[in-house]
Order: structure tokens, then sequence, then C-alpha cells
């Protein structure tokens, strides 16, 4: 019996700082998938192009977060889309990447994309990777892409 | 009654039968009307593979090539596929008269008859200024006018600058392939005088697989510009959009932004002002949608441009006296419209704090323009009247109308001042499906918004406040509105109320590639959803409003205008223009061939 409460004890204490354990073996990894902004990404924006944030440059290589809606894709089966700040309203004339907004993110995603809902706002995690680069299969010219990206709706927004 | 129909019935047979029979292709088209010594590609399609022996193109009974000056390049596979074309490229008819044009490969024979004309000698006009709104429709004309000057005693208190030109005509705008027009081709009908299909600028739209390959007709801003004028373009969208382009381009797709680019600095043209600054820097600049290293703001300052990206910037080259060449580019994509700009600060207004509005670049334009001794040729678009009927956007689309008539009321001002010898037509490319139907009172009876829309005697007068002194009223958010709907729509959410925090965004694509109504106006009070009437699959499902094939309104003042009247067909105007300045001279054009 005097034994008990102290098991009992020791029972809730490991029980309570389980959550608190979690938390420490999470918080690395949400330091790592650091979650960035459309309006942080650039210093600034300009008539004469985009400059990249310090903190854009510093997180080249590493993998971060991003919120934005998904553009309908350019081409079915396919890794890629664009990820733009608000959903995109396509013009029906527009067949090339003539009139995308200037600060739209390429995100080559892990697997297949399948679309579900483009007024859906989603999360992507993935590879941040900055510069021009021109897509091999669609011709589309970005400066800054997620590689190896994940994705998912959020569910608040 | 049967006599008459059976041989009536009898040749449609013929016809019937006759036309799938492959005739070759001969463009320009027949009842072509061509300028005297404009410049002109001339090119036959054959159906299949001909000889070049038996391949035979004659102009009024003559070899081609002995009328034209030159041979015709003989392209016996075009790209490659077993199809046989010639091709004469850059060629001009300076005799006006009847051309019978006659294309055989030996067998089947096509003919077309093209009209040359010329103009008078002497021009009657030293400057023209051609306005443009696009998408511009006698509703938005209708309710501009009750915004910006008000209605008393059953009369308005003023008319609009444009109504107070002279001569009126109604235009069509059809084109070679629909009875619908793009701004592409309708603006091409403007600025060359021919036809052309959706999505063609300067070109006859041929088989040819390329999009810079099709036969190539002369362009306003380059005939213009070859006879000593100086030539500007100005508008608020995208420089590189259909209407503007239509000054220069030569392409049968109006989205090869970056090939028009490379377009409007190889023609020349003297002020180029707009949106679109990211198709004109090297693919290396973060920001840009080139696909090479050209940085086109450098070469166009190494050509002598001037180069702004702001007002004040616009307004300080304008003000330089030396300043004869500007390229201003005030925005990544379309320059805010009249209502984000000046009043409700939406749009990429906080991003692009100091754009000029499309007055302002016109008088930019003009002040620089009028330094040329001979002339000028001027484009002033008023381009979002078009976007935000597109976007069933009312309120956004009546204040760059009422944006579009000050434009006019401005350069009315300046013609008078100097010398009045200036051709003013103001018009539209093609109409939008709009109608003022009455107004919409919050403060009627109940909660349903339907029944708050007043018709005939309820419909009363908006309670706008009276117009600033630019001719807008302060306030869109009125109690009592006006309603100005949309005929032709995709499935939306009817808000009955302006959109205060950013352009309409009526439907979007989901993931099947149907087009659905913007859940984000759901729960704005008093939303109906409404099913639209419009395709909402395929490459034409639409996810906003479309454009329309209604007769559109030309109204023009100063010399020349007198030709305006009447029923017209678009490419009327560009003869017009040629007119008021001569531009095809009997004997100018005897001197060139």
């Amino acid at each position: 019996m005097p034994f008990a409460p102290r098991t009992g004890g020791a029972r809730r204490r490991f029980l309570l700082a389980l959550p608190g354990m979690l938390a420490l073996l999470a918080s690395p990894l949400a330091r790592a998938a650091e979650l960035l902004t459309f309006d942080g990404l650039y210093k600034s924006n300009t008539v004469l192009g985009l400059k990249f944030a310090d903190r854009t440059l510093a997180l080249k290589g590493e993998s971060v977060r991003l919120r934005g809606y998904m553009a309908p894709p350019l081409k079915p089966e396919s890794k890629f889309f664009v990820l733009t700040r608000e959903p995109v309203a396509i013009c029906p004339f527009c067949s090339s990447d003539a009139e995308w907004p200037v600060d739209i993110v390429v995100i080559y995603a892990s697997k297949t994309v399948i679309p579900s809902n483009f007024s859906e706002r989603l999360e992507v995690e993935g590879r941040l990777e900055v510069g021009s680069y021109t897509d091999p299969v669609t011709g589309f010219v970005s400066q800054l892409r997620l590689r190896d990206a994940v994705f998912h709706k959020i569910k608040d927004q | 009654m049967r006599f008459t129909r059976l041989p009536l019935a009898a040749a449609l047979c013929a016809a019937v039968l006759a036309l799938p029979a492959a005739a070759q292709s001969i463009y320009p088209l027949n009842r072509a009307e061509i300028l005297a010594g404009s410049r002109f590609d001339l090119k036959v399609e054959f159906p299949g593979l001909v000889d070049a022996s038996t391949a035979k193109l004659s102009i009024n009974g003559k070899d081609a090539a002995s009328v034209v000056g030159k041979s015709a390049d003989f392209i016996y596979r075009e790209d490659g596929k077993d199809v046989t074309s010639l091709i004469l490229r850059d060629v001009a008819l300076s005799k006006a008269g009847k051309y019978t044009v006659e294309a055989s490969d030996g067998t089947n024979t096509k003919k077309v008859v093209w009209n040359v004309y010329a103009t008078p000698a002497k021009a009657a006009a030293k400057n023209v200024i051609l306005f443009i709104g696009d998408g511009f429709s006698v509703a938005h004309r209708t309710a501009a006018r009750i915004l910006s000057k008000g209605i008393e005693d059953g009369k308005l208190n003023g008319k609009l600058a444009m109504d107070e030109l002279p001569a009126m005509a109604l235009l069509s705008t059809q084109g070679t392939d629909s009875i619908i027009t793009d701004s592409a081709n309708a603006a091409h009908a403007y600025t060359t005088g021919h036809k052309s299909c959706v999505n063609a600028l300067g070109v006859y739209c041929s088989r040819a697989a390329g999009s810079l390959d099709h036969p190539r007709v002369e362009t306003l801003g380059e005939l213009a510009k070859r006879q000593g004028y100086a030539v500007g373009a100005v508008t608020n969208s995208e420089i590189e959009d259909a209407t503007p382009a239509a000054m220069i381009a030569h392409t049968r797709r109006r989205s090869d932004f970056n090939d028009i680019v490379k377009m409007f600095y190889d023609s020349k043209i003297d002020v180029i002002m707009g949106g679109g600054s990211p198709n004109f820097l090297p693919q290396s600049t973060p920001g840009s949608k080139r696909k090479d290293d050209v940085d086109y703001i450098g070469q166009f300052k190494s050509a002598g441009y001037a180069f702004a990206t702001t007002k004040t910037e616009m307004a300080a080259a304008a003000d330089n006296d030396k300043t004869t060449r500007l390229l201003g580019l005030y925005n990544t994509g379309n320059i805010d419209g009249a209502l984000d700009l000046k009043f409700l600060k939406k749009g990429s207004v906080s991003k692009f704090p100091d754009q000029p509005d499309v007055v302002e670049e016109m008088k930019a334009a003009i002040k620089i323009l009028s330094r040329n001794k001979k002339g000028f040729v001027l484009m002033v678009e008023s381009a979002r009247i078009d976007k935000y009927s597109h976007s069933m956007d009312a309120e956004r689309a009546i204040y760059d109308t009422i944006m579009f008539d000050k434009a006019v009321a401005e350069a009315k001002n300046w013609s008078k001042a100097n010398g009045n010898n200036t051709l003013i037509l103001v018009t539209a490319d093609h109409s939008h499906g709009v109608s003022v139907v009455g107004t919409v009172n919050d403060d009627a009876p109940g909660n349903d918004m339907r029944n708050k829309i007043g018709t005939y005697e309820d419909a009363g007068f908006p309670n706008y406040p009276a117009p600033n002194a630019e001719g807008y009223p302060e306030k869109v958010d009125v109690s009592k509105r006006l309603r100005l709907v949309f005929a032709n729509t995709p499935d939306y959410y009817e808000t009955f109320r302006p959109y205060m925090d950013g352009e309409n965004v009526p439907a979007i694509k989901n993931a099947d590639g149907v087009m659905v109504a913007n859940e984000k106006y759901k729960d704005v009070p008093g939303a109906v959803f409404r099913t639209g009437n419009l395709p909402n699959t395929g490459p034409r499902g639409a996810n906003q409003g479309v454009h329309t094939g209604d007769d559109v309104v030309l109204t023009a003042g100063g010399p020349g205008s007198e030709k305006v009247h009447g029923q017209m067909e678009n490419t009327d105007l560009f003869r017009v223009v040629a007119d008021a300045l001569a531009l095809g001279k009997p004997a100018a054009a005897k001197a060139k061939k």
C-alpha cells in the first residue's frame, strides 16, 4: 500500500511528461520546415523585377513550408504544379505562362499530383530551390521551387 | 415559285458540292480592301502536293512575279506535310483598282478579287488619336453618363465628352472565323483594314504551323512610322496585350508576349506605355517572363528611349523638351483601374502606389509625340472596361469608362488649343453582354436582394454623390445603386453589390476541369447562386463573362470624321484613318514602285 501511491505518482508523472517529450521531439522538425509567406519571399517586387529576401536566400536547399493555392495543372499526370498566392482566374486566351502572376512558386511533388479543389488553400512542404529554371517538359520558367514536396489542405482557412 | 426555287436549290447543291473539293486558299482573302502602297504577304495554299512546273499564280492575267516585282517562294512540303504553298513576302500594289488573283495547280483554279484603294493626295488631319475602350458597350456608356453627370427632372446634367463628337456609326466586328471577335483580330481590323481570326494580330490565319509564319499585313503603327509620323500606344493593360500590340505585331497567337516585346522594339514606335514589365526583363532577373537573356529595357534605353516606372518619372520625362521617345512600364501586370487607383486602393495599388491612369499616360504621350513636326498617330486604350466586364465587376468597368471619357475630353481640349487638326475616333473593339436594368435599393422592404431591384418607376434614380472634379462619384457602395447586369455568364454567386475588397472572381475551374461558382461569395449577405448559361467544360469552358457580337459605336470628330456614318465594317475605320493622313497617296505610291 505505501508503494502504491508512489507508483501511481511515477506513472502519472510519466504520462504528464509524454506530450512535453513529443513536443521536444517535434520542435526540431518544425524548425527545419520554416513557414514562409508569399509576401516574405521577396525583399522588393518592382517593375524591374523581384529581389529575394535575405531569409529566402538563407533557406536555399532547406525544407520550408508555404501556403497558397494550386493552379489548374498545365498538364495532367504530372508531379508539377504552380502555387499561387490567390486562386487564379485563368483567362480564356492564356495558352502560355504569359499572364501568370510574377510571384508564383513551382512545386515538384514527390508523387503524381491528383488535383482536388483549386479554391482550397494548401500548405506545401518541400526543399527550397532559388534561381531561374525552365521546366524541361512545359517550358515554364520559375524563380522559386519546392522539390520533393508534400502538401495538404488547410482546414480553417 | 417553283421555277424560282429549283434553280436556287440547284445552285445551292452545286455550291455545297464545290466547297469540299478542297480549293486552294489565297491570302489576302477575297474582297480584301488593300491600301495602295501598303505591304503584305501574298500566300497561296494548295490542298495537296503540286509541282513547281504546274503551279501558276497570276494577277489580272499576268504572272504575279512580274506584277509585284519579286518571285514567289515555292514551298513543296509546308511544315513537312503533303501540301504545297507559294508565298510572296512584303509586296505592295501601288495603283488603285480591282485586282483579280488566280492560283492554279494545273487542274483547279481559285480566284479572289481585291480592291486596292488610294487615299487623297493631301492629308486632311495632322494627327490621329484612336481611343479604344476595350469591350466598351452601350450600357457602359449609359452607366458612365449617369454616374459622372447625374440626372435632374428627367434630363442628364451633361453629356460625356465622346457624346459631343459630331460623327457616329455602328461598326460590325465579326472576323474571318466567327461572328465573335477577341481583342486581337478586333484591334487588328482597325490597325490594318483587313479581317482576321480570333487571337491573330497583323496576319491572316493560314495553315502555317508556327505562330509567326502566317501571311502578314502592314499595321497602322508601321505605315505611319514609315511615312514620318510619330506613333504611340498607351494602355492600362500589359503593353503586350492584344489591343496595343495590334499597332505593330504580326502573330497568329496573341499570347506570344516575348515576341511582341521584340516587335515593339523593332517597330521603334515612339511612345509605349502600360503594364507588363516582366517580358522586358532578361530571364536571369527574378520576376522575368522571358525565355532568353535579352534586356529589352536596356535595349530601348540604348535606342534613345527615356524610361519611366512611375507617374512621377513619366511626367519628368514628358516635361523634358528633349524627350521624343518614351518607354513607360508601371506595373508587372495590368495597371490598376480607376476605382482601385483613386478610391478603394485595392488590387496592386499598395505594391505600385505611383501608377499613372490612362488620362495621365495620354497627356504625357501627346506632349512627347507632338514634338514631331509632321504629326502623330496615338492609340489610347482603356483596357480594363473589358477585363472588369469579363470578371462581371460592373462598378470597376463603369469607373474605367468614366476614365476613358475623361481622356477623350482632354484630347478634345488639346486639339482645340493646337490647331484643331486632330482626328479623334472613339470606339470599342467588341461588345460585352451588358445592360442597365434599373437600380438596387438596400432600403427596400425585406431581406431578399432580388426583391430590392427596382424596375420601371421603382428604379427611380441611384443616390451616388455628385461627381468630383474628375467626374467620379467618390462613393460607390451607396444604398441605391445602378444595376448593370451581365447576360452571358458562368455559374456564380450574385451579391447585388460592388466588390469593395478587390476585383470579382465569379467562377473557377474545379479538379474535374468544370467551371464552378467561386465559393468565396457564397456567404456574402443576400448572395444567391446563379446557374450560368455559358459552356462550363472543354477548351472554351467559361469562368467569366465573354465577348458578344453586338455592333459597337464609333464616335468621331475632327478632320476626316465626316466619313464616319451609318453602319460600317470595323475594317472601314482603318480607311478613315488612312484617308485622313493620306497614307496611300497616289503620287507617293507611284514613286514607290
